[in-house]
């Protein structure tokens, strides 16, 4: 698997000591972080870590007190947020990144309408619903009725017609039945694997996302703790027993 | 008989309007949380300009375009320039610029044209055309149907049928979630506030000559009627906003034909409270009852 890695070497995304808030305890400080290129690296630890609000801040819903990040060799300082997706970036918020009121197709056209290929966003809307069968059965169906997993599918497969390079995915286990998570878990490698998405993935769940992930940052307290090879800190007794929970 | 049939017309006529006017508060409550009350003082001063020129070119239809492309422009004027600005973290506050707008639009309208009634001419005819005896609608009665059935349905079908109202939409349901999909929730947010107004203005042009005529505070009584309507169909909805008018407008004609007029403003209150009360969430929400 890292092979692989190294094979498609250069870093997508740099963060470089972010930090996020004032004060003596700011939310993120000092932040610094590498993702490389088709990899998928899973961000870990407790409650209030700082993991959702790392997110935000690279996907530009909030703005860093001090540091920089860095896409492709540009600093997104300045860049709105409604650009990033046109950089390739999509960002899937924990929870409740469906909007409910809308139905599944409206929600997935949602997440193209900002192409300028409209012949490829169609592509890309066809290909969601292949991929997630449940999600083609209840196109007309209302945001607000689908179950946990259907959810989670939608806000995927709605990041997912935009064809972005980096995948942002806030918990996308939250709620999930195990099988279901273990469904999810497999389609980002396989979408690594396929089409070199890079995937950047903020879990509570560490198995599952330390199963699928090449590299795992760990934080506490907003800052990061460890940073190394999945296998590593799965191997690694007194980071899993310190950071990790099990 | 033959004036139930009258009251019933002239109730739907009337309904018509508070309808539009209805859906106007609507498209901006769904979007911002606010209940723009100042939308019955923009309407009213689009209507001014619109009928000076009128005045000034002899044509009713250039200050009729004159009044509602006005609307959209105060419209989106108002959301650039004030409401962009309020502080979201308590639904109070735009509610209250709001209401400073009203005192605002109200008193300069005063300043420009004075504080007295002024006729407000009609593009057709207001006697209604008889069957048999029974009055039933005059023309302006027939062109407030037509117009605000244009109105609807164009804008349900940008809402429903166009990759702007999808972005609307989502807009106003998510604007943290459309942003990350690349939607310019701030200009969807200029958008909305511009086609509300034009309603609002569309449905001041159409209710001012059936009124007193125009006035700073013309529309007042309007918007309470028109708010009334929006509660009855729930706010988010924008058919029960329809509903909410044409209920509202029978309402209002059966109490002022059967009971005297001066009861009608009374009974739209008594309407309000009871759907408060009772349904809070309104005749036409699907969702659970909103805080307010």
């Amino acid at each position: 698997m890292s092979d692989r890695t190294a094979a498609r070497s250069g870093s997508l995304l740099e963060a470089e000591q972010l930090t996020v808030g004032y004060g003596a305890a700011p939310v993120l400080r000092d932040v610094g972080l590498t993702v490389a290129q088709g990899s998928i690296t899973a961000v870990l630890g407790a409650n209030g870590a700082g993991k959702t609000t790392l997110l935000r801040t690279l996907s530009g819903l909030l703005r860093p007190t001090a540091g920089r990040v860095v896409l492709d060799g540009q600093d997104l300082r300045g860049v709105k947020v409604e650009q990033m997706v046109r950089r390739g970036v999509a960002h899937v918020p924990e929870g409740r990144g469906v909007v409910t009121e809308l139905t599944v197709d409206e929600n997935l056209r949602l997440g193209g309408l900002w192409r300028h290929d409209r012949a490829d966003a169609k592509r890309a809307l066809d290909e969601v619903y292949e991929l997630f069968e449940p999600l083609a059965r209840r196109r007309r169906f209302p945001g607000h009725q689908l179950s946990g997993g259907e959810r989670q599918m939608l806000a995927l497969g709605r990041a997912l017609v935009g064809r972005p390079r980096l995948l942002l995915l806030d918990e996308p286990s939250l709620g999930l039945a195990p099988r279901v998570t273990a469904q999810i878990m497999g389609l980002l490698r396989t979408l690594r694997d396929r089409t070199g998405l890079t995937v950047l993935l903020v879990e509570q769940n560490v198995r599952s996302a330390l199963s699928v992930a090449d590299t795992g940052i760990v934080m506490s307290l907003g800052r990061v703790v460890a940073n190394a090879d999945a296998a590593t800190l799965r191997d690694d007794e007194d980071m899993r027993h310190a950071y990790l929970g099990f | 008989m033959d004036r139930f049939v009258f009251l019933t017309f002239d109730g739907l006529s009337r309904g018509a309007v508070y309808a539009a006017f209805a859906l106007a508060l609507v498209l901006i409550w769904r979007a911002t949380r606010i209940v723009n009350f100042a939308q019955g003082a923009m309407a009213v001063a689009t209507a001014y300009v619109g009928y000076s020129v009128s005045a000034a070119t002899g044509s009713y239809w250039l200050g009729f375009v004159v009044a509602v492309l006005g609307g959209l422009a105060l419209g989106a004027v108002t959301e650039r320039v004030v409401m962009r600005f309020v502080d979201h973290s308590s639904h109070l506050n735009g509610v209250v610029v709001a209401l400073g707008l009203v005192l605002v639009i109200q008193g300069v309208l005063g300043m420009i044209y004075g504080n007295e009634f002024r006729p407000a001419e009609a593009p057709f005819s207001r006697d209604a055309f008889t069957v048999g005896g029974i009055a039933l609608l005059s023309r302006f009665d027939l062109f407030v149907f037509g117009a605000v059935f244009v109105v609807v349905a164009l804008l349900a079908a940008l809402f429903t049928r166009t990759s702007v109202g999808l972005r609307m939409r989502a807009s106003a349901f998510a604007p943290d979630v459309s942003r990350l999909l690349g939607v310019n929730v701030g200009g969807m947010l200029t958008l909305g506030w511009a086609l509300a107004a034009g309603v609002g203005s569309l449905a001041g042009m159409l209710v001012l000559p059936t009124e007193l005529g125009l006035h700073p505070n013309a529309m007042d009584i309007v918007f309470v009627s028109s708010f009334t309507a929006a509660v009855v169909g729930g706010l988010d909805s924008t058919i029960g906003a329809v509903a909410g008018g044409l209920i509202v407008g029978l309402l209002l004609s059966y109490v002022s034909g059967y009971l005297g007029a001066t009861v009608a403003p009374i009974a739209v209150l008594i309407l309000l409270v009871v759907v408060l009360l009772g349904r809070p969430g309104g005749l036409f929400s699907r969702s659970a009852a909103r805080a307010v």
